[in-house]
Formats: structure tokens, sequence, C-alpha cells
């Protein structure tokens, strides 16, 4: 019978490693389950939870690091740094609704081992960029650590990277340290407004290689934008091309204003959204809700070169014309809904510029069908394997 | 380092042959004239003749060349320009020596896209002068940076004066291309921003060249920002420098590059350039700020407000490029000044939180009494990376001795204080016998454990990182104890 563990203390986490380990049992390690429903169907005999081994271990703003211990929600963690006006660079998106359950649910570690980044990935990098290091348990039943609380830091291998989207499938953390960074004084968002995609991706390239330092570039195609929750952008009634400035006062009146000059010629209508608004309308794109809202239908998310994201859409648009978009990252993250899985229509798309496709919800049957992760050249599955082995020999964690 | 293989040594000639059959023409060199440049890097204290020194031109060289010495148990060290601190490139007498400098072109500039993809030897500045042009540049900005090549970047994860605001090399990669010591040619990565499956892009990143060797680097470009300005303030105590950082970080102000010098430093440097430094000043620090013009103009008042509060001293602010760079003279020129001021000088790399920059420096004062040598101090403080130049002779047995000892001490004493030994330099061989000062048995283990899924036989950059290289049949192994009672207390549900 399949039940759950729940250490409290990073000895009974090792226990219970070692536990797996002798008895040839395998285990499903999460946080507080909030992303249960993604990837394939976890095959396991039991279930690790990490939820018991929760609080702030260390937080010094002034350091601009942070020491969590694995189950801390990420509500927590975020609402201790707002308080001192510092964030989570990498904006970590709430799949909880998404993916048929609650908002607010999740852990920090969870959106690391996932490595999931919000808007803000395409200046200021993913989680793993911010992932500094971390103790936990192998697959062998050993407690151990990587990295360290200092944000330069090259001594040994960079575990911490390759534990970032492991999905725990290579050691059961209980602590992990991330950096931080000083909140914005101020959030403006510029919307372009009526591009078509093509368009609209090559404002958003041009806008993130101008020196006017924009943090999100997305783009909602008209009825996608008809989705939103926000007043003033549904209110433009046609697609939203938005970018986001952030910074001291002054700094975001003269980038906003040269951004308005530099796209004054390809939009013939603009609007802004000051600081409320900007912050509901970035959760929302962070979240992928206008596309996402639909629950009926399945949730693609593709990693691709920022500007080709147009033609990607329109290629897989071409055999399949019931596909809806939502862009992010410039046009380096699409997120797509589609009836169906559709896996070889959606990969094919990808194959002359490179990335991968992500079937990011889906009903589990169709989980356990399709290859929800882009299949991997022979070399690099192999490599991986043996990696994967190297922290756990008899694959006791699932989900590798 | 571990002994030299008799075996490896005999065939010297036929090992020769066979790279010769790969590499052909001036690819290989088997003099010792010839290898006679190759026999250290930056860290020039240890020097060792490879046993032959090959300098492939293309992957599928690089991918014969690593399959003949899998299967012919030959071990190789990897090399980008040779400017490694800790040994990370130094060669090894039963070892090849793979040069990695013929591959020196820039393959694609993709403005829309705002990345490079280059070949490993092109130099770090390179990749900058093959972009300015258009506004671009590439941020990690190690010292060495007309020299050092960005393949030898991603092996050491280099970092520089500006990693503060714009991250280690780790940070500004999207793609590789490497090749196993097998011979596979894997990709990682590419144009998009993240990687599917294991990261093992990031694992690369800093491997010391115990893992593959990088054939190809796509990197992200970033625009140029269109004004940096900086302040220099002296503080007549060291604390006083080291509280103003904090009150700068503090504020939510990330500068572009946050300097710290002691007095030692700022006097050397000041004889040595002429800066204009105060030369009562216990901590010297140069703030630099950049991005757009009316952010930079704001945000160094507030910087200046700020030292001034702490009771800076002294207080200049830039007010156009030729201050800037005089600013910067100084700092840039605090190695060559000591190194005019001592025979020799050995640069330590540790990271410590910044709250513990004075107690540090305080200590390691101390240390310098009881091992009888001057140390100077120059650091990046905002992230809390130490340089500590001990001043030492190396022709004197003793000195080069007690130097050893007390760069060994200081680096005991970061990890000590929640540090780490290297955060940016690398562990090399120069600290490899250190590792265990900051992880236990179990940690190296588990890194050795991840070596042996790339390279099994241990063949790839031996003797360096880890104290002591364990067989990975030993590693492997796993003694299993069925049926023991799991923890009755733990909740279940």
């Amino acid at each position: 019978m399949t039940s759950t563990l729940q250490p409290g203390t990073p000895d009974e986490l090792r226990a219970a490693v070692e536990w797996a380990v002798n008895d040839g049992v395998t285990l499903a390690i999460e946080g507080r389950g909030s992303k249960r429903a993604y990837g394939p169907p976890m095959k396991a005999d039991h279930t690790l939870s990490l939820a018991g081994i929760s609080g702030v271990v260390d937080y010094q703003p002034e350091e601009l690091v942070i020491t969590v211990k694995a189950g801390t929600p990420i509500r927590e963690v975020e609402a201790l740094l707002a308080q001192r006006k510092q964030m989570l660079a990498f904006e970590p998106p709430d799949l909880g609704a998404m993916l048929g359950g609650a908002a607010g649910e999740g852990t920090l570690a969870g959106a690391l081992m996932c490595n999931l980044a919000g808007p803000r990935r395409i200046s200021h990098g993913a989680a793993r960029d911010h992932f500094l290091g971390f103790q936990g348990v192998n697959g062998r039943g050993e407690l151990f650590k990587s990295g360290g609380r200092v944000v330069k830091n090259v001594t040994g291998y960079d575990l911490s990277k390759l534990l970032a989207g492991s999905r725990g499938s290579l050691a059961a953390l209980h602590e992990i340290t991330v950096k931080v960074v000083p909140a914005a004084e101020k959030l403006r968002t510029l919307m372009l407004v009526g591009l078509d995609d093509a368009t609209a991706v090559k404002a958003m390239c041009a806008a993130m290689g101008s020196p006017h330092e924009v943090s999100g570039a997305a783009h909602l195609p008209t009825e996608i934008a008809a989705n939103s929750g926000i007043d003033l952008v549904t209110q433009q009634g046609g697609a939203i091309t938005a970018l986001r400035i952030e910074g001291v006062a002054p700094s975001a009146d003269a980038r906003i204003t040269a951004l308005r000059e530099q796209f004054a010629g390809v939009a013939p209508q603009m609007e802004e959204l000051h600081s409320m608004r900007s912050r509901l309308f970035w959760t929302e794109l962070r979240d992928a809700k206008p596309l996402a809202n639909d629950a009926d239908r399945l949730l693609w998310k593709l990693s691709c070169p920022p500007s080709h994201g147009a033609a990607i859409v329109a290629a897989i648009r071409a055999r399949l014309p019931d596909a809806r978009a939502q862009y992010d990252w410039s046009g380096g993250l699409i997120w797509l809904s589609t009836r169906e899985a559709n896996a070889d229509i959606v990969r094919d798309a990808l194959v002359a510029t490179g990335g991968h496709a992500t079937l990011i919800r889906a009903p589990e049957s169709v989980r356990a069908a399709v290859p929800v992760f882009q299949p991997q050249p022979a070399a690099l599955a192999a490599l991986s394997r043996r990696v994967k082995e190297s922290f756990d020999p008899r694959s006791i964690f699932a989900g590798g | 380092m571990p002994p030299l293989d008799p075996g490896i040594l005999a065939r010297r000639s036929q090992i020769v042959a066979a790279l010769r059959a790969i590499v052909p023409g001036e690819g290989v060199i088997d003099d010792v004239e010839g290898m006679k440049p190759y026999e250290c890097d930056a860290l020039s204290a240890y020097r060792q003749m490879p046993l032959v020194v090959v300098l492939p031109q293309t992957v599928d060289q690089v991918s014969r060349i690593l399959r003949y010495c899998q299967d012919e148990g030959v071990k190789v060290v990897p090399r980008g320009a040779g400017t490694s601190l800790s040994g990370g490139s130094m060669p090894v007498g039963d070892a090849i020596l793979l040069g990695m400098a013929k591959f020196n072109r820039v393959l694609e500039i993709d403005y829309d896209n705002r990345c490079a993809r280059v070949q490993p030897g092109v130099t770090n500045l390179g990749i900058t002068h093959a972009v300015q042009h258009e506004g671009f540049y590439y941020a990690p900005d190690p010292s060495s940076q007309i020299a050092c090549s960005i393949g030898g970047n991603v092996a050491e994860n280099s970092g520089g004066v500006h990693s503060l605001k714009y991250g280690l090399t780790t940070n500004n990669l999207l793609g590789l291309e490497i090749v196993l010591m097998n011979g596979e040619v894997v990709r990682l990565g590419g144009k998009h921003l993240d990687s599917e499956g294991y990261d093992l892009m990031g694992l690369m990143t800093g491997s010391e060249g115990l893992l593959g060797v990088v054939t190809e680097v796509t990197v992200r470009l970033l625009r140029k920002p269109s004004t940096a300005r900086a302040v220099l303030m002296g503080f007549s105590t060291e604390s006083g420098a080291a509280d103003c950082v904090a009150a700068i970080i503090a504020a939510g102000i990330i500068p572009g590059g946050m300097e710290m010098m002691d007095k030692d430093a700022v006097q050397c440097a000041e004889n040595y350039v002429g800066a204009g430094y105060p030369l009562d000043a216990e901590g010297l620090l140069i703030v630099e700020l950049d991005g757009p013009a009316v952010e930079v103009d704001y945000l160094i008042e507030r910087v200046a407000a700020l030292g001034r509060e702490r009771g800076a001293t002294t207080l200049r602010v830039s007010e156009d490029e030729a201050q800037r760079t005089l600013f910067w003279a100084g700092r840039k020129a605090a190695f060559p000044a000591v190194g005019q001021i001592s025979p020799d000088y050995m640069c330590l790399d540790g990271s410590v939180p910044r709250a513990k920059l004075v107690e540090v420096l305080a200590r390691m004062r101390e240390m310098s009494k009881k091992h009888r040598l001057r140390v100077v101090n120059v650091f990046h403080a905002g992230d809390g990376n130490l340089h500590p130049l001990i001043l030492f002779d190396a022709n004197d047995p003793d000195e080069l001795r007690r130097c050893e000892e007390f760069g060994a001490d200081i680096l005991r004493l970061c990890v000590e204080v929640g540090g780490v030994l290297t955060g940016e330099h690398g562990v090399g061989i120069e600290k490899r016998d250190l590792m265990g000062v900051q992880f236990t048995q179990i940690d190296l283990d588990q890194q050795m454990r991840v070596k042996c899924a790339f390279d099994p036989d241990h063949l790839l950059n031996p003797g360096k990182v880890f104290p002591q290289l364990r067989r990975c049949a030993e590693l492997g192994r796993l003694v299993v104890h069925k049926g023991q009672i799991p923890f009755p207390d733990l909740p279940r549900f």
C-alpha cells in the first residue's frame, strides 16, 4: 500500500531514504504536492513528503541570500523578503491553479527542483541561476551538501545546477540557499496594442536589445488578451505586447519615454500600466492565466530561440489551426494550448531552430502515453542516466 | 601529483605516432623546446613538462584523440589559454596536453537573440570585440580577459569585477558542445533559454576540465550600458568602508562593481600609478554604477550620500570618463604594483559573507605576524570575494613554505566564517588538498561519482580538484542491509 512518509528532521529524512535503499522500495519526493500533476505520472511505492521540514534557517538582507528548509512554502519566503524590500529575481510561477489545484501552495525548493522561472527569466536568469547551495540525502541514504551561502563560489562541481530541474530524481533536499535581489521601487508596463504575432516578436527582440533594461517582454494575441483580468488590458480590444520596466522612479520614467519613441512607428496605439495593474498583469502572465483558463484544453510549454517564436507557432497552426498561444521571454517561451497532445506536430516545429517542448497540463492517461519531456539524443540520454545513477544507483527516487 | 605511469612513458613514441595520424602536420609537438611554453599556467610556481602536446583543429579530431586515449588508458589535460591561477591547466608528466588554441573562430553572431556562438579558443575580450560595434558586449570580465579563452572561462566558471550585477560565466551561457572522454559529442542547450533534462551545461561550467572538453560555446550578449560612473571613497577604518558596502546593498542598490582595498594596497597602487588615492585611508572603496544615464546620475548621489553618512574622509564622484578610468587605474594596477615591492606574491581567492569582511581582515593581519609575511588586500567587496596577496620570495624555500601555510590558514578562516575556498579562481592543484576543510568525504565522494558518469577511468585532467581520487568501481559499491525496521516514529498517512 502506498503511504506518505513525512520526516521532520534531516536525520529522519536520511533514515527514510536509507530504509528505501535497504528494502528496495521507490519514493516519489514532493514538497507540498502542488505540482503532482506536472510531468509523467510518478510510479513509486511511497511518497516522501518534505512538508514537515519547513521554516527559514537564515536571512540577512544585506548578504542578499536566504536559507530555508525544503518544505517552506514559497509564499512565506516571498512575504518575508517583501518586508525587507527584496524579492526572488527569477519570479517563480505558481502552477497550482493551472494544474488543477489551489494557488499559493508550492514550496521554494519545489520551484527550484522544476527550474521554474517567470517573465524575468529573460533579463535576470532562471531559477538555477539563483540557487547557491543545498543540503540533502542522495539515493544511497547519505547526507551531503554542495555549494554554499556566498554568491561567488567555484569550489567543487556546481551540483546545485544539476539539482535544479531534476524534479526530485537525484536527491531529497532538506535545506536550500538562494540569492535574492532588491525589489524595484517602480514598476511600469508599456503596452503596444494590435500587433500581429510576428511583428510583436520582432518588437520584443528589439526592446530586449535596447539599452532600456526591459525586464519582461510578453505578447497576448487578441483572443488571449480578451481573457485577462485587467480592465485596461481587455479594454484595448486587441493584441497586447507588454514591455516591463523596473527601477528607481526617474529611471523608469525616462526608459518608458524612450521605449515609446522607439516603437512609435511600430505600434499606432500604446498604453501604460502603472504599479498596481502592472503587478497583477505580470503575475497573470507568469502563471499563463489568460491562456490556461480553459481547463479542458492541454497545455504545452515551448522553449525556443526568442526571435523564432512566432514562426514556430505559425508552423504548428498550419497543421493544428485550433492551437492557441501566449508568448513570454521575448518569444522564447511559448505557452500553447491544444485539444489533443499532438506531440509530433508540436515538436516537429522546433526541429529547425532547436529548443524543446514540455506537455505541462494533460490528463494522467495522456501524460502516461505521450513523452511529457522532450526525448533526448542517445548519447545525451545515456549520459543523463549515468548522472542519475551517480546519485541514485538503485533508482529509488522516481521521476528520473 | 599521482606518480607517473612508467607503462605510458615507455609507449610515448607510439602515442605520438597515433596522435600524428589524427592531427597531421604541426599539430603534434613532442620536442622539449616546442613543449616548453606549455610547462605551466598562471600558477607559475609549479612546472611540469607534458608527455606530448596536441593542438587539434576540428571537433572530429578532438573526438578521435579522446577516444584513442580512452581506449589506450592515456591521461589528458585540456588547456585553453593557460591563464589559470589555480593550476587547472598545468601539465601532467604522463598525460597529453590537449591545447584548444586553434579553435579561435567566432561562428555566429545573432543580435535578435542576443547571443554569439564561438569556438572555445576565442578570448573573452575577443567576443566583446566582435560585437561592440553594435553596442553589445559579453559581461563576465576576469582580469585576464585579454588573454583567457572562453573555453577556459567555462571550465573555471570565471567571474570578474562586475559579477555582483551580471553574474559569473555560468549565468551568461546558453549552450555548449562538449566531447566526452569516450569520444561522444554532446550538445547542451542552444539559443533557447532553459535546458531540458538535467542541466549538464551548468554542471560542466566550473568543472575544471575534469568532465569533458568544450568545443563550442553559445554565450549571452548584453547591451552595453549607456553610462558608467564611479565614486571613490576613503574611510579612516576598514569597518567604516565595510559598513558603507552593507549600507549600499541594504538601500537596494546593486552596483556594477564594488571594490575595496586596504591601506597597504592603496599605498602600493598609489606609488605605482598615482591615481590620486588618499594615502591616509585605512579602507578605500570604488563603487561603480552603470545603466541608463538618468538612473546612474540619480543613484550615484545616493551612494555618495551613504558614504558621507558613514563618515567617508575622502569622497569623489567621477564627472567624466577620464576620471572614472583614473579611479580604476590604481585598482587594476594593484597586482603589478605589489609585484614591484616584492619578488613574488601569492594571490588567494576565498569568498566570505560580507558581514565577516572586517573580522577576516583583522584575523588575517594576526596571521601575517605569525607567519612573518606581509599581506595586502584587494577584493570584490560586493560579493565578499577576497584576493589577499601574500608577499614572499620564492627563492627562499622557508618563505615559500610559510607562504603556503599562511595561504592555507586564510582559506581555512574563510570556510570557518561561512565562506568557501575559492570564489572564482578554481581549486586546481592549488587548493586541492584543502577540499576536506569545506567538504566531508561523503560530499567529495558524491562529486567524484559524478565524475565517474563522464570519465569512468579518471583520465581527464588527473590530479586536479580532488585530494584523493577513488576508483569508480569502489565509489559505486553500495552495501544493502535488507529488512531493518524503518524508523517507527515517523509520521505516515
